[in-house]
């Protein structure tokens, strides 16, 4: 009997969370359809949340370029296809590392932000103080951080993708002594215009998901700096859980056919 | 029979399994200051809540200016909202923008105002609440009563009808108790707006109150004038006058 009523509270609380969710992400879309932005404040959070994630993220695209060049290179060249190691690396880079690498590690600091930011808002009445004076606390703070994100990690996924590929060639020439380019021409067959634009709507994609899922729990939480801690966490294990799975579905759908 | 602004009527209110409000009803007179005192935690800022409809009843009506506001569509809350002004108990002003914008907010957002006469505006409530050169400061930088100062004057600063105070003075020390009790009758009368106070303090409640209402257990037990009040035969009004630890409310 309690393995039921256990199994029941979970699946309302998954069904009230999505459909939360849900709600938040269709008003947030019509504020944005309606052009209610502030402008100043999209254009700030672009540079708290895009411009100040791009050492991060380009710290982490440059060694796992590199150790992915590392890992590959040798054994390639010991088989006689040091000449395809620069497709490899663009290949995955671009497809792969670069949308997802960027996502994860943005889902880490920002998601983490907009959820600690909004939560404190929120146990601090600073959300309800915003109602009381008849402003929308999704237009006024859901709004801004989900354009910046929309606009911002698509490029940081760029930033990813070129040093990640630098990162592995600059590996590849001096580990395993494939020219540049080798490295290059090869990289240059690998991937295609196509594969960039499809890198890039996977972003936007986790653009998305980091915003919302951040500023839900931010608007949620409950129980003070205790409860504003759990959402930071809930935030950023959520985000990174659901970039994963849209990750592999929007691959298959993207790549799994063609 | 004196003019009502606002009313609950028969409102029941939950939080989880705890009920806060149980079939309370208060009246809520017009240009008149209100005061709602009770123990902590009885529910008397989930009234001012009700009554900004930052909260929706479980059961009952809530009633401002006539309107039942619990089932008032979004776009009429918003600028239902724009006639009423809450003073938080810790101001709630937002930390990322400075004072003056902080006031400022609701007539950017609201008015057609210029932006020098919004900022002329905000200022000139500033300084009716002596903060005049707070504008630029941020929030991190004030005191607790300049913060519930500040906070007054963003509520104010849109002339409201109707102002509802989370305990002003919770916290601070006699002198700036009576200076904010000071500024809370004189923006009353300046505005010609009436005032719902949240307040433990007895002294700044009978020197501000036209009206007394004591919520216990979930419900308006004793609602009168001061001398009323002060004369109820409720045993449970008298043990809360006196802070008596001995009478008939359980500790």
């Amino acid at each position: 009997m309690k393995m039921l009523e256990d199994v029941g509270r979970k699946t309302n609380d998954f069904l009230e969370y999505t459909g939360g969710i849900a709600l938040l992400g269709l008003e947030t879309a019509g504020s944005i359809v309606r052009l209610r932005i502030r402008v100043a404040e999209t254009v700030n959070q672009c540079y708290l949340l895009g411009v100040q994630s791009i050492s991060i993220v380009l710290l982490t695209a440059l060694f796992t370029g590199m150790v992915f060049s590392l890992e590959s290179a040798e054994q390639a060249v010991q088989f006689g296809i040091g000449s395809l190691v620069g497709g490899a690396v663009a290949y995955t880079s671009v497809r792969e590392l670069g949308p997802m690498l960027s996502a994860v590690v943005v889902a880490g600091r920002v998601g983490a932000a907009i959820a600690a930011e909004i939560g404190s808002m929120v146990v601090t009445e600073q959300v309800e103080a915003l109602q009381s004076l008849g402003l929308s606390p999704t237009r006024f703070l859901v709004v801004p951080r989900l354009l910046a994100l929309v606009l911002m990690l698509p490029l940081l996924a760029i930033v990813a993708d070129v040093v990640s590929v630098y990162g592995g060639m600059w590996i590849a020439q001096s580990y395993a002594h494939i020219s540049n380019d080798v490295f290059i021409s090869s990289a240059r067959q690998a991937i295609g215009f196509s594969d960039v634009i499809k890198g890039l709507l996977k972003s936007l994609v986790f653009a998305v998901i980091i915003a919302m899922v951040g500023s839900y729990q931010g608007l949620t939480t409950r129980g003070g700096a205790a409860g504003v801690g759990k959402s930071t966490t809930g935030a950023v294990v959520l985000s990174i859980i659901l970039i994963f799975i849209t990750n592999f579905v929007l691959s298959y759908l993207l790549y799994g056919t063609s | 029979m004196p003019k009502l602004i606002a009313k609950l009527d028969d409102v029941t209110m939950r939080y989880g399994d705890r009920v806060i409000l149980e079939n309370c009803s208060l009246d809520i007179v017009e240009g008149a200051i209100t005061c709602i005192i009770g123990l902590s935690g009885a529910g008397k800022s989930t009234i001012l809540r009700l009554l900004d409809a930052l909260r929706k009843p479980d059961s009952g009506h809530v009633y401002v200016k006539e309107r039942d506001i619990c089932h008032l569509p979004e776009s009429e809350l918003v600028a239902m909202r724009s006639e009423i002004g809450f003073a938080f108990q810790f101001a709630a002003l937002l930390d990322s923008l400075s004072v003056g914008e902080n006031v400022a907010l609701a007539l950017r957002e609201h008015s057609s105002l210029t932006n020098a006469e919004i900022e002329r505006r905000a200022l000139d409530t500033l300084e009716s609440v002596g903060l005049a050169h707070a504008y630029d400061l941020l929030p991190s930088e004030l005191s607790g009563g300049m913060l519930k100062r500040a906070g007054f004057a963003r509520a104010v600063v849109t002339n409201p009808d109707l102002v509802l105070f989370d305990e002003p003075t919770t916290g601070l020390d006699p002198i700036v108790t009576h200076l904010l009790t000071d500024i809370i009758k004189r923006l009353h009368e300046h505005l010609n707006a009436t005032a719902v106070v949240i307040s433990h303090d007895l002294h700044s409640i009978y020197r501000m109150a036209d009206y007394v209402a004591m919520l216990f257990e979930g419900a308006i037990i004793e609602y009168g004038s001061v001398p009323e009040i002060r004369r109820s035969a409720n045993p449970i009004v008298q043990q809360f006058l006196q802070g008596s630890e001995v009478g008939p409310i359980p500790l």
